[in-house]
Formats: C-alpha cells, sequence, structure tokens
C-alpha cells in the first residue's frame, strides 16, 4: 500500500514472545513462584489493573510492583505471611500479537484466562483479560520491562494473592 | 416463660439485651436477610451511595446499590444530586443499564417502552401518550406525575453522599451521632478538601455481610490475623489508639504507628505470635512502606471507620478509600472500594497512594485476609443456627476504649441491630 506507515523493522518472532508468556504462565501455574520475578528485567513495572479503570483513565492497580524487589516481596508475602484459601491456577493465553518494536523494545498484547480451583475441587472462570507487555533483550533472553494485566473480571472473587 | 427473645425462622438471641453473644442463625437464615432488607437498609438508616466526585459534572450518574435495592445517584443540571430506585415506573425495567456516565441529554429513558425521567426522577415523556390514529393511549386522567421513579432523600456531607429510603429520618449529622468523635474523623479527611477519585475495584465474597461488618469494628483481630499489620508496625493492639462509639453503632477506630511501649513489645515476643516476626521477616523492597508522616496535621495513622449499615471509610498510612458493603444474599456481599486523594496532591503524594495500595484492596497484603476471615466463618456456620459466638474481649459493655484490646465496638454493632431488628 502507498500509505504504509514507517515502522521500525521487526526483529524479534512471534514465536520467541509467545514462548516467554508461556514460561511465564507454566511458571505461576506449576507453582514455581519465586522463579516469578527472573521473568522480568532488573528495572520492571508489574501491574494488574481492572478493567474498570482502564477504561475510565484511572491510575489504581490491585498490584503494582515497580522493582523487582517488590515481586520477590509478593512471593514472601503469599508463603510465609498472607492468609487466604489454598488453589491452583490455570493459564490459558492466546491471540499474541506483536504490536510494535521499537530502540530494542518489543510491546505485545495477549488474551489470557485464568481458572481457579480451590480446595472444594471446583474450578472456576478466575480472571480474563489482556497482557500488554514491553519486552526487552537481557543477556539474550526476552524479559519482561513492563507487564500490564488489564482484567475484564473486575469484581475479584473473595481475594487475589497469586500474581496473573 | 423463656425470656429471650424467639423470632424469624425460630432464632433464638441466647438472653435478651445480651450483646456478646450472637446465635448464628442471623448469618445464615432467608428471613433474617429480607428482614435486614426491611428494618435497616431501606428503614431508618442513611446509606453511603458513592462520593460526590464521582459525579462531578451536571449529567453526571452513577449506578449503586442501597442493601440489595439497585438505585442510581444523578447530579442534575443545576449541580444538585438525586437519588431513586432503578426501576421503571412503568413494568419494573432497569431504567439504567450503565454503571456510570454522562446524560448529557438530562434524561433517563427505559429501552423498553422508552418511557423517560429527569434526573431528579420525575416522569417527562412517554411514548404514545395519545395513541396512534385515534387508538389506544393512556386514560385521560393518566397523570404524569404520579408516574415517577421511587425517590431516596439525599445528602452530600463533605463530598460523601448517603441516602435514605426513611422519610422521617433525622439528618446524617444527627444519624451520626452527637458527639461527634465519629464525625470529627470523618471530616478530619473529608472537610473543605477537594477529592478526586483515583480508582475502583471491587471483591465479591461468598459470606453474610455482617462477617464483614464485624470485621471493620474489630481492633483485636489486626494483630493477629495481619502478619504486615503486625511485623512492621502499621498496626498493632500494642499502640496508642482507641475506639470510638457514636450514633449507638457507628465506630472509628484508631492507632498511631511507632508508640509500643517496651513492656508490650516484650509480652508481644513471648506470646510467639505468628504474626510478629519483627527479627526475621523483611522486604526486599522497602519503599512499599515509606509513607508521608503527618498529612493530617497530627501522628494517627490508621482510622477505620465504620458507618451503619453500609460504609467502612479508611486512612492507612496515606491510602484513602471507601468501602462500599453491598448485600447480594444471605451469604454474599460485594465490597465495592473507591480510593481517592485530593486534587492538591504533589506527584510524590499520588505516587505514595498508589503503591501503598498494595496494602489495601481485594489483593492488599493485609486486607485480603479480611475477605478469607469472612469466607471462612460462614463456611462453619451452616449449621447449629441456636449456637452463639463469644464476643467478650475487653468486658461485655458498650463504650469507648483507649486501647485497641477489645471487642466493645462489635458489641455496639449488636445492640443497634437487635434494636432495629426487634431482638
Amino acid at each position: 500500500m502507498s500509505t504504509a506507515v514507517a515502522t521500525a523493522p521487526v526483529t524479534t518472532t512471534r514465536q520467541e514472545v509467545e514462548d516467554l508468556i508461556h514460561a511465564y504462565v507454566q511458571c505461576i501455574d506449576d507453582d514455581r513462584l519465586e522463579e516469578w520475578p527472573d521473568f522480568f528485567a532488573d528495572d520492571c513495572l508489574y501491574k494488574v489493573i481492572p478493567r474498570e479503570n482502564a477504561d475510565l483513565g484511572l491510575p489504581v492497580a490491585v498490584m503494582f510492583c515497580d522493582s523487582k524487589g517488590m515481586l520477590r516481596d509478593r512471593i514472601v508475602a503469599l508463603r510465609k505471611a498472607n492468609i487466604y484459601a489454598p488453589h491452583f491456577y490455570r493459564h490459558l493465553v492466546s491471540n499474541t500479537r506483536i504490536l510494535g518494536e521499537q530502540a530494542g523494545v518489543i510491546t505485545a498484547q495477549t488474551n489470557y484466562g485464568v481458572f481457579q480451583t480451590l480446595l472444594d475441587g471446583e474450578t472456576r472462570v478466575y480472571n480474563t483479560g489482556k497482557y500488554v507487555d514491553k519486552i526487552v533483550r537481557v543477556n539474550g533472553a526476552l524479559r519482561f520491562k513492563e507487564k500490564l494485566c488489564i482484567f475484564d473480571t473486575y469484581r475479584i472473587q473473595t481475594l487475589m494473592v497469586t500474581p496473573i | 416463660m423463656d425470656a429471650r427473645v424467639k423470632r424469624t425462622g425460630g432464632l433464638i438471641w441466647p438472653e435478651e439485651g445480651v450483646n456478646s453473644a450472637v446465635p448464628y442463625g442471623v448469618f445464615t437464615e432467608q428471613a433474617v436477610y429480607d428482614e435486614e432488607q426491611a428494618r435497616i437498609f431501606r428503614g431508618p438508616t442513611w446509606n453511603f451511595i458513592g462520593l460526590a466526585a464521582e459525579v462531578p459534572n451536571p449529567g453526571d450518574y452513577k449506578a449503586t446499590f442501597v442493601g440489595d435495592t439497585p438505585i442510581v445517584m444523578t447530579r442534575d443540571e443545576k449541580g444538585d444530586i438525586h437519588a431513586w430506585v432503578n426501576r421503571c415506573a412503568h413494568r419494573g425495567a432497569l431504567v439504567c443499564r450503565e454503571l456510570r456516565g454522562n446524560n448529557a441529554a438530562g434524561t433517563y429513558t427505559c429501552v423498553y417502552h422508552q418511557w423517560s425521567f429527569d434526573a431528579r426522577g420525575d416522569l417527562v415523556g412517554v411514548p404514545f401518550r395519545r395513541g396512534l390514529g385515534g387508538k389506544g393511549g393512556y386514560p385521560a386522567d393518566f397523570d404524569t406525575k404520579q408516574h415517577g421513579l421511587r425517590k431516596l432523600r439525599v445528602e452530600n456531607y463533605h463530598g460523601a453522599v448517603f441516602a435514605t429510603f426513611d422519610d422521617a429520618m433525622p439528618g446524617f449529622q444527627d444519624y451520626l451521632g452527637a458527639d461527634g468523635a465519629v464525625d470529627q474523623h470523618l471530616r478530619r479527611v473529608l472537610e473543605g478538601r477537594d477529592i478526586e477519585v483515583i480508582g475502583h475495584a471491587r471483591q465479591y465474597i461468598p459470606s453474610n455481610w455482617k462477617f464483614y461488618a464485624e470485621n471493620t469494628k474489630d481492633p483485636y483481630h489486626a494483630s493477629l490475623l495481619h502478619l504486615f499489620h503486625m511485623t512492621f508496625g502499621l498496626y498493632r493492639s500494642s499502640q496508642v489508639g482507641g475506639v470510638k462509639i457514636t450514633g449507638g453503632w457507628h465506630t472509628v477506630l484508631f492507632s498511631r504507628s511507632g508508640t509500643d511501649s517496651e513492656e508490650a513489645i516484650s509480652e508481644t515476643k513471648d506470646s510467639q505470635l505468628r504474626t510478629y516476626q519483627a527479627d526475621s521477616y523483611t522486604l526486599a523492597d522497602p519503599s512499599l512502606l515509606k509513607g508521608r508522616k503527618g498529612e493530617w496535621g497530627d501522628d494517627v495513622t490508621l482510622v477505620i471507620m465504620s458507618l451503619m449499615p453500609n460504609l467502612v471509610i479508611q486512612q492507612i498510612q496515606n491510602t484513602l478509600a471507601v468501602r462500599q458493603i453491598v448485600p447480594k444474599g444471605r451469604d454474599a456481599f460485594e465490597l465495592v472500594w473507591t480510593y481517592f486523594g485530593y486534587k492538591t496532591d504533589d506527584e510524590e503524594l499520588r505516587n505514595i497512594r498508589l503503591k501503598q495500595i498494595n496494602l489495601i484492596g481485594p489483593a492488599g497484603l493485609i486486607s485480603m485476609e479480611d475477605g478469607e476471615s469472612s469466607v471462612i466463618c460462614q463456611q462453619a456456620v451452616v449449621r447449629d443456627q441456636n449456637d452463639w459466638s463469644c464476643i467478650e474481649m475487653g468486658g461485655r459493655d458498650v463504650k469507648d476504649a483507649d486501647h485497641l484490646v477489645t471487642e466493645t465496638t462489635i458489641r455496639a454493632f449488636w445492640d443497634e441491630y437487635r434494636q432495629l431488628m426487634g431482638y
């Protein structure tokens, strides 16, 4: 098309981005949460944002970590401090698209759904939404510089302790 | 005759006039729930429906609930706030189907037959009123003035909006209580402030709403359930603080961080509580706890106000939020969080508020545990409705305390509850 807008060449493949996202959700679902912060760059931002706020342009996130230390603190709190019902997550992710790459930062969007199973054995749709990720290469490996989880299920069932 | 009061569904209050023992049936019986809707939420109470800052402009509206009755809060073209039941006067359909928005036309039209109402709830338009081609139409004596929406009385109290179904209710300030203790704390965070809503969060908790009402009036649990409170000294029962009760069942808990006595800390250590790990539990990034001291010109670091029947308003460190309790049946409620700051916030203070929300909300490192405690109570009271809880910390009476080792505020709740419900 003659009206095409010039964009920076995409040098990272969707396959690579999907591999990162698949490894990320399987880390959570397999309860290897101590490894979860390793999916992020040292300088990182992680937010879990109700769609209600995203649509209104309001800044509140229910989880807001702006350092790798804060990510680790979330997991230590989950293991040692917080009181909640034991549960499992199962993430399904799909429709990953690379929206652009600029100055080494890849922007990608992915749909996700999280099923939650409590010890009563019933599995419920717990949280659905989209990941809006900014991804960078750290020592050759892709890492999240920014991960926004914007969730449709803005009425949270009881509480949220495990990261999305 | 048995002096105990036996009422709805065979429920027996353990002893007449007692607030320290509550039969579990109040948390489980449908008949009790239905009576609460009539006698409490639609009775002689002022119910929180939103912040005025949620409807800042003429034409703005917000859909919410009083008890489980759907209502809409509106702001009219003159700037006045109104509330009406969200149920068309024609055939009972929802008039407003959005959570919030702006209605520039100023009318609210039911989609079913397009009856339209103004922001005050008055009927202003009825299609085919005279019929079509001389056929049909409403009777000659049909009077639109008789078919408005059911209106609630509304008061805007320093930016917090309350509504009542009871036309005979005294004003909101009277309802808060004459001696002003709760009022004073409420005005501390609201009066003269330009409030700015910074976000919302919602939780659906499978528990009777009263377990949460008890929880937010309970200074006893906070040291014992919440490790973050206890370990980091955000709140401890050993701190300087207290509880105040006004208007029967409105309560305020307040405390000051860093005021624990050596003796109290020593006693705390000796009791080897799960939640006290001050020597071993640390944060990799302590910026979470970096607040701004003295924002309100005093050293109070935690205030939980519980304004019955449906509002909790909090200052915890620098976070500000209203929590609206919306009952959804005898065994579920929705908790609607609206976080706010002030328009005068500098960037650093705003970021402090946003970061501290990690502590307070559905995913709050502290407050998530209140959701869980409500659930485990509901799960356990499924049977034995005439057994009762024991609410005796700090005595069996209802009075203010200059410490936090008490459940007197919970007893205040049950005292007023019994009177409204006739137990």
